[in-house]
């Protein structure tokens, strides 16, 4: 049974996996201008992006997928389903990922920032040689976490009918009427894919370590 | 009388490939201060912490009062013996109070008044009655370690260790915890000292150990010791600490 | 519709589904802590078997997604008998799955209480028990809040998910309001905004929470 349901499991991992991506690297790019600005901007600048980052973590996935599901086509814009899944995630990815990268940043200490500037460093320069090298490295953890929870929260996708993994599930279940065995075949795919990203992170992690200096937990 | 109340017998400890304890042996007699100098790194905070069984050691055995300590019976036998840690250690959620009671209270399972009783009457001693009801984060480092002594003394100990009690302290407070101790020593207590207090040591101790690489290398009364020691590392030993703290070697 | 039409004609429709999406979060968050601690202590100061249950199951529920659990629990129990009704599925569900994650928070702040605090308590003839329950629980639970926090207000957000399986919590009500009289931009605006003040007012009286429950002396987050 597992193994005749397995090439629709896996058509709906590839669909997961796909959106998960899509909305990762859309937040990514959304995020970094966003967590610069609110570390090296203006008090303008930093209010805006400030707002902007705690609507979207303080409001459900749900919601945001409905409002640009349901509630865009009222202004005219109408996104099918798989479009909107990724532009709701990604907008709410991109409001943690600029928490990371800001923490990130913000880990690196400023007495290095000062000695680099008493070389004669322009701003730039500093961040370039100083700081995006070391808060790079701060960051890989937390976004590895970011990582999980963009794949979990793909099944979300659901509600809106995309034919992602669980969904295909569901179809499955709903022919053969096993639901405890066909989820729970789903859920181990997760954790096979949850499990290799945070192996691989890890092992990218270890490649760039400096040898002797502690890895800092960044917390948000 | 000859009341042997800790007996070390070839105590071994090894972490990883490196040997820390190669064998020391010694006994401590009721109402003496031994004092134990060397290095760091030399293993002397392991020996303490294998006499109480913080940590398990490889080969030897401890005897307290004639009673073998074994992990098995490790916590019982902890109550008898008092530890005093170089951090302090003291329990950052609960009052000066609570810290020297919580022994008393749920170790000893003694009532709420009689700990209480026990435990107002070591701060006394300890001269902290004002500091009762304040939080180790309130107190300086001399106050967190005389807490820390009368919490050891509250469970009424047969014998007290102290591990560079007060190497973590800022000179000017060394004094008042030096003068706890020596106190103590004074009214008859059984303490085995890990410290670099020279001063300390040659007025306070009945007998000096010198411990260097694991193994005891020299052992003698403070005045055997400071005055002529016998082996050569002892002699630089003294001779560095004394360029160090400024106190000349008679 | 205006908008201030909707408001009045969503807002108790609304504000009923609130009061269930409430009792899930803090049904949620409050048990979630006690299971968590339990399976905290089993992980770390356990046994090797128990040890390694507990991490096992911990890295399960972590690692899958916490609809999928609350498919498992709705729609895969029935094969058993087990015919849970979507409010109580939901409740399991988000319990469990909570736990899991405050398992982990506790974990880290036991760990960042440090070994001294264990030694010292054996020192003075403590079980290893008896130093759990006694010095280092009380400490790192209260080390947890931030996290605990952030978990309540997590849940409070992911509750919507269970209107997937039917629970009449906030988000069903919406997406009934909304189905029926088509204003659907207005009407998750006006859930989203909801959603948002609960979240803020959250955040502000559990702030207020911490600080005094904080130990005297102590700066938040410090040693």
């Amino acid at each position: 049974m597992i193994v005749e349901s397995l090439p629709f499991l896996l058509k709906g991992t590839l669909v997961t996996v796909w959106l998960t991506a899509l909305s990762l690297s859309l937040g990514l790019i959304i995020a970094v201008p966003v967590s610069f600005l609110q570390v090296y901007g203006g008090r303008v600048s930093r209010f805006i992006c400030s707002i902007y980052e705690k609507t979207f973590r303080s409001i459900p996935l749900l919601v945001l997928l409905m409002l640009i599901f349901y509630g865009l086509p009222e202004i005219g814009i109408r996104l099918e389903p798989f479009l909107a899944c990724v532009l709701g995630l990604a907008i709410r990815s991109s409001a943690y990922q600029s928490q990371i990268f800001r923490g990130a940043i913000l880990s690196v200490s400023k007495g290095q920032t000062l000695a680099a500037y008493s070389l004669g460093m322009s701003r730039m320069q500093t961040f370039w040689h100083v700081v995006f090298p070391q808060a790079l490295r701060f960051s890989i953890a937390p976004w590895t976490n970011e990582l999980t929870v963009v794949l979990k929260d793909s099944s979300m996708a659901y509600a809106l009918g995309v034919v992602e993994l669980l969904r295909q599930g569901s179809y499955i279940v709903a022919r053969t009427y096993e639901p405890m065995l066909i989820f729970l075949t789903c859920a181990a795919i997760y954790l096979i894919l949850t499990v290799s990203a945070n192996k691989i992170f890890a092992a990218i992690e270890k490649k760039l370590t400096i040898p002797g200096f502690e890895m800092r937990e960044v917390l948000h | 009388m000859d009341d042997v109340v800790l007996k070390v017998e070839d105590l071994r400890k090894r972490f990883g490939s490196l040997e820390v304890l190669k064998g020391v042996s010694f006994e401590v007699r009721r109402g003496q201060t031994v004092v134990i100098l060397g290095p760091s790194g030399t293993g002397k905070s392991t020996l303490l912490a294998c006499i109480n069984r913080l940590v398990e050691p490889d080969s030897g055995r401890v005897f307290l009062e004639g009673e073998e300590i074994t992990s098995k019976n490790a916590q019982k036998m902890r109550q008898k013996i008092g530890f005093v840690f170089q951090d302090f250690n003291l329990f950052n959620h609960l009052t000066a109070l609570d810290n020297v009671r919580i022994g008393p209270m749920k170790v000893q399972k003694l009532s709420k008044e009689e700990a209480t009783e026990i435990a107002l009457e070591q701060l006394r001693k300890v001269g902290l009655l004002d500091k009762a009801n304040h939080y180790p984060s309130q107190l300086s480092g001399g106050q967190k370690q005389r807490v820390a002594i009368a919490r050891a003394l509250a469970m009424r100990p047969t014998l007290v260790l102290f591990d560079e009690p007060t190497s973590a302290l800022d000179p000017e407070l060394i004094g008042e915890v030096l003068s706890v101790m020596t106190d103590l020593a004074k009214e008859g207590m059984t303490m085995v000292v890990v410290t670099h207090e020279l001063g300390f040591a040659r007025s306070v101790a009945n007998e000096i150990i010198f411990m260097e690489g694991g193994v005891i290398l020299e052992r003698g009364t403070p005045e055997e010791f400071f005055t002529n020691p016998k082996t050569d590392r002892a002699r630089q030993f003294l001779k560095k600490l004394s360029e160090l703290y400024g106190e000349k070697a008679r | 519709m205006s908008f201030l039409q909707i408001v009045q004609q969503a807002l108790p429709r609304l504000l009923n589904g609130l009061v269930v999406t409430l009792y899930l979060t803090m049904f949620a968050a409050g048990a979630g802590l006690l299971i968590g601690t339990a399976l905290c202590v089993g992980r770390v100061f356990a046994n090797r078997f128990v040890s390694m249950l507990c991490a096992g199951f911990i890295e399960l529920i972590r690692g899958t997604p916490m609809l999928v659990q609350l498919f498992i629990l709705y729609y895969g129990l029935p094969v058993y008998g087990i015919r849970l009704s979507p409010l109580v599925a939901a409740l399991i569900g988000f319990t469990i799955n909570s736990a899991a994650y405050q398992a982990e928070y506790i974990r880290g702040a036991v760990q960042s209480i440090g070994a001294g605090q264990m030694r010292a308590a054996y020192s003075i003839g403590m079980s290893k028990w008896q130093a759990v329950r006694l010095i280092i629980l009380p400490q790192a639970l209260r080390r947890v809040i931030p996290a605990w926090t952030n978990e309540f207000i997590y849940l409070l957000k992911y509750t919507s998910m269970a209107y997937i399986i039917g629970a009449p919590e906030m988000m069903a009500q919406a997406k009934f309001i909304a189905s029926r009289n088509f204003e659907f931009f207005k009407v998750y605006l006006l859930t989203a905004l909801i959603y948002l003040s609960i979240v803020w007012l959250s955040a502000y009286v559990f702030s207020q929470l911490e600080k005094k429950l904080r130990i005297p002396g102590t700066i938040l987050g410090e040693r």
